[in-house]
């Protein structure tokens, strides 16, 4: 689960992190009054948006009156805000964050992600801050420091100061850094989170370190642990096909395709896209029914994909492990009936009683293919939804 | 021979009086593992499938010489099932749970390698020999014991892989589900090492995902360390590049992690990468001579 800007600043403050004073709105009045609250002759105005390179699609502007603020707010609420980092249709605004300008002398990058290849969180700092941190990482690797997070002792002081004295730090700043630095890691294992960045980090004209940017990602397993960032989730954030199959437990990605797809395990249900890619086809959707894939989730699953009006066809693709396949097409044939499926449905099933399942849907009288083996099933949905691309 | 497990291993479940150790526990029985007791902590000297119910993993290894821990209780206390199953003896632990924090894997993690324990998944659908001990909870009936080593991230994706080499006839020797989790207790490396030492093993079949470097990583071992021949498939070929939310997670895996380059890695190493999942078999039979 992502956080916005606004939240990760309230959870660094909570920290005793440095950010700057600001008030999230959502109405240009309180954009305007935000400005009186903050104080001050200038601030910055921010579109909150899951995702990064806001500043290079305008979602960012720095403001010197109340009328200004109250302007840019009224020009993004209700928008949406494309970035390199969003699809096309972009990221809606439903909130602006107003606060005070920082000066800003020298721009750093700090993140800390888990790191699978190394089994550990790592915290990854740069001199290089800014939107070119990757290619930074790309084409100067040496310019992108790490520590490495001992998961039986956590960070400690030397970690941070080594990183300090590797940025260039000097002064106070190597025990602001370093505080920076414990805190986050605290924050990281205390809220468990699966990705934290700060960028740009900035050191002020006055020479102190300050949050300009904070990006936070929750791992969606720990959620049950993390009520109050439960509490923070945006669902509008999401899109909606998508939060309303989570509710199912059903895990959906809508794509461009037309070939509306029905898989059980995450792993099947990319295989069978490639599939379909590969005889012609070009998928409508990833979707998951998981492993207890009973007749009531079968049914939402089927109305989900058929909310997308571009489906021509549908291919379900059951392995069935422990399930019954003669109850899954029980499923799918009581799905059609009930949804009214127009399209085509192409079946394959395998696995625990297949043959039965294969019988029950051949006489069941509807518009279902059943398909004997993955290559078959993929050939019959591409001819179904009208043929190879 | 085989990997892991055989028709010897004996093994005990953690959450065995819950649903789904007691499903589970009974379809291994059924398939001939070598059940011998299980851990629900207040039902300790209750008999549960005609086995002996400890009330802790310590007493039901001391009682039973276990070599085998299989975990079904629920992804919060799983953190604590795994540790107090590494600390208790127990070389062997299978995690069939999804859902667990990362944060707590990488507990859990560092200390079984600390105590020198393999551990498989989480996430995954376990470990099975066929004919001989089935740990998890794969379907055993499309199983065939035989040649071919199977490692595998999805579950459902093994359980192509198997009808696949089931049908040609080849069987396996052992399956493993590595799970897909970012930090899984055992990698593509781990269990290479393993077929590749196995004299019964003659082929083996690895199956990826996106995301990761895990694949990039297995290329590479099985470039210097797999004299075996090996068949890949890598799902998710089609994926979109999901939303991205700042750049911590590109700058960390390099730019690695698609679909595209974990088949070039591979194809680099020597390994025939398969682009359809329908054609381990035919792959299998093309690069062995089957």
């Amino acid at each position: 689960m992502n956080l916005h800007e606004y939240q990760a600043k309230e959870l660094f403050a909570e920290y005793g992190l440095p950010v700057s004073k600001g008030y999230a709105v959502d109405t240009p009045e309180d954009a305007a009054a935000a400005t009186v609250k903050v104080g001050g002759d200038k601030w910055v105005v921010k579109a909150q948006v899951h995702a990064g390179g806001r500043g290079k699609a305008g979602g960012v502007k720095l403001v010197s009156s109340a009328e200004e603020a109250s302007e840019f707010a009224a020009s993004w609420l209700g928008k949406n805000l494309v970035t390199y980092q969003t699809d096309a249709k972009g990221q809606p605004v439903t909130k602006i964050l107003v606060e005070s300008c920082t000066d800003i002398a020298q721009e750093l990058y700090l993140g800390a992600v888990v790191d699978r290849s190394t089994r550990r969180v790592v915290f990854m700092a740069s001199t290089e801050g800014g939107v070119e941190i990757e290619k930074v990482a790309e084409e100067t690797p040496e310019k992108i420091l790490r520590a490495i997070i001992d998961p039986l002792v956590g960070a400690q002081p030397y970690q941070g100061r080594d990183l300090a004295f590797q940025l260039g730090l000097e002064g106070v700043q190597i025990k602001q850094f370093t505080a920076l630095f414990l805190g986050l890691s605290k924050m990281f294992h205390d809220l468990d989170f699966a990705l934290l960045e700060i960028n740009p980090l900035v050191i002020t004209e006055q020479g102190n370190l300050h949050c300009l940017d904070g990006k936070i990602n929750i791992d969606g397993n720990a959620m049950y642990r993390q009520a109050k960032l439960k509490e923070m989730h945006d669902p509008s954030q999401e899109d909606e096909r998508e939060a309303h199959a989570a509710e199912w437990e059903l895990n959906y990605v809508a794509l461009d395709g037309n070939i509306g797809c029905m898989v059980n395990g995450a792993g099947l249900a990319m295989g069978t896209m490639d599939i379909v890619q590969l005889h012609g086809g070009s998928p409508a959707n990833f979707l998951d029914v998981g492993g207890g894939a009973t007749k009531e989730r079968v049914t939402e699953a089927f109305k989900i994909i058929l909310s997308d009006e571009n489906v021509a066809a549908v291919l379900v693709n059951i392995f069935g492990g422990i399930v019954r396949c003669d109850l899954i097409a029980e499923g799918v044939i009581g799905a059609v009936e009930e949804v009214g499926v127009k399209v085509p449905v192409v079946v394959r099933l395998e696995g625990n009683n297949a043959e039965i399942g294969r019988e029950v849907l051949g006489k069941s009288g509807f518009n279902i293919i059943a398909a004997t083996s993955l290559a078959d099933a993929a050939e019959k949905v591409v001819a179904a939804a009208g043929g190879s691309k | 021979m085989s990997i892991l497990i055989d028709s010897n291993t004996k093994v005990i479940c953690q959450g065995f009086t819950g649903s789904q150790g007691t499903f589970h526990s009974q379809q291994a029985i059924e398939y001939g593992t070598k059940m011998v007791g299980g851990v629900t902590p207040g039902k300790g000297g209750q008999t549960h499938l005609g086995l002996p119910v400890f009330n802790t993993v310590l007493e039901a290894y001391e009682a039973t010489e276990a070599d085998a821990s299989v975990i079904y209780v629920p992804a919060a206390f799983c953190k604590d099932s795994i540790l107090e199953a590494a600390n208790s003896g127990i070389k062997l632990i299978v995690c069939i749970t999804e859902g667990i924090p990362t944060l707590d894997m990488l507990v859990a993690k560092e200390k079984c390698d600390q105590l020198g324990v393999r551990l498989i998944g989480p996430n995954c659908p376990g470990v099975i020999t066929p004919g001989q001990c089935k740990i998890g909870i794969m379907p055993g009936h499309i199983h065939l014991p035989g040649k071919v080593g199977i490692v595998s991230r999805s579950g459902t994706l093994t359980y192509e892989a198997v009808k696949q080499t089931t049908d040609f006839g080849f069987g396996q020797s052992t399956c493993v589900g590595i799970g897909g989790d970012p930090i899984p207790g055992s990698n593509f490396i781990d269990i290479l090492g393993m077929f590749q030492a196995d004299p019964e093993t003659e082929a083996i079949v690895m199956i990826g995902e996106i995301g990761g470097t895990a694949e990039e990583e297995a290329a590479a071992y099985i470039k210097d360390n797999v004299t075996k021949p090996v068949v890949a498939y890598i799902a998710g070929v089609t994926a979109p590049p999901g939303k991205r939310m700042g750049h911590a997670g590109a700058i960390i895996s390099g730019g690695k992690g698609t679909a595209d380059e974990k088949f070039a890695a591979l194809q680099d190493a020597g390994v025939k990468t398969v682009r359809s999942l329908a054609d381990i078999g035919n792959g299998l039979s093309e690069l062995t001579g089957w």
